[in-house]
């Protein structure tokens, strides 16, 4: 069965976008986890996840935030959300994200929060 | 609401891959009962948490078991009973930890039973010791 999750990479700014699109469940999660991964391993920290086109996303998602982002943040880097749509959002904010994450309302503006630390 | 017990099953290979299957499902289960959308969006999120605990944890993601959903409407409530002859778990016996604390741990786990707490009226655990395990979450109609 073809999965309905892709990852488009980009880097704008020195900031690398990870896009997401489709659903990010147990299925999909392993991808995005090696996707970040990827990056943190090449040293690049300072990351955007863009949800623009997010439809669903459950704990093994979220999860996949929640293990990687101490370790980023201790070497100087951040995790930052973009564009999640309220269905979605819904679930981030029952388990607390929203004081964990910067979630801004596009990339370009979770771009502009690493300018400003 | 008609008063007559309504009631639908689903069978799945236990794969993860089926998570979109199962949420397909709830969906449609949903959208029939008369749920709106956000609602719906809820219930099929918890379905699937329970559905993927089983998967990973009482299957061990051996995708030559089955994964039983069953939803009943009856009395008020939907019920959604998700049923394995899997390694039992009761949820009961795990505490909620706060998130700061999973983050700081590095460990993401229990996130999904939170999320079927937050989600359910009520959840109950039934294990019949050699043949199966029964999560009956429950959801109250609104009138």
């Amino acid at each position: 069965m073809a999965t309905n999750f892709n990852i488009e990479r980009s880097e704008q700014s020195g900031i690398q976008v990870l896009a997401l699109d489709g659903y990010l469940d147990a299925h999909t999660a392993p991808q995005f986890e090696a996707a970040i991964q990827e990056l943190l391993e090449a040293g690049k920290i300072r990351i955007v996840i863009d949800c623009g086109k997010l439809t669903y996303i459950s704990s093994a998602g979220l999860g996949v935030f929640m293990s990687f982002i101490e370790e980023i943040r201790e070497q100087g880097g951040d995790i930052k959300l973009a564009s999640i749509a309220p269905k979605v959002y819904q679930v981030f904010e029952v388990l607390g994200f929203p004081e964990l994450f910067n979630i801004e309302a596009d990339p370009e503006a979770a771009i502009g929060r690493f300018g400003k630390q | 609401m008609p008063s007559f017990e309504r009631k639908f099953a689903l069978h799945v290979p236990s794969s993860t891959e089926n998570l979109a299957l199962i949420r397909d499902f709830v969906s449609a289960v949903g959208a029939q009962v008369g749920f709106d959308e956000n609602e719906i969006a809820r219930l099929a999120l918890a379905v699937d948490e329970a559905c993927a605990n089983v998967i990973e944890h009482a299957y061990g993601s051996d995708a030559t078991r089955e994964v039983t959903v069953r939803a009943a409407v009856e009395e008020g409530e939907i019920h959604f009973d998700i049923i394995d002859t899997g390694r039992g778990f009761d949820p009961s016996l795990i505490k909620p930890e706060a998130v700061e604390e999973l983050v700081k741990q590095r460990r993401s786990g229990g996130l999904g039973l939170r999320l079927i707490r937050t989600i359910m009226d009520d959840v109950q655990y039934r294990i019949v010791p050699g043949e199966m395990n029964e999560l009956r979450m429950t959801k109250r109609l609104k009138k």
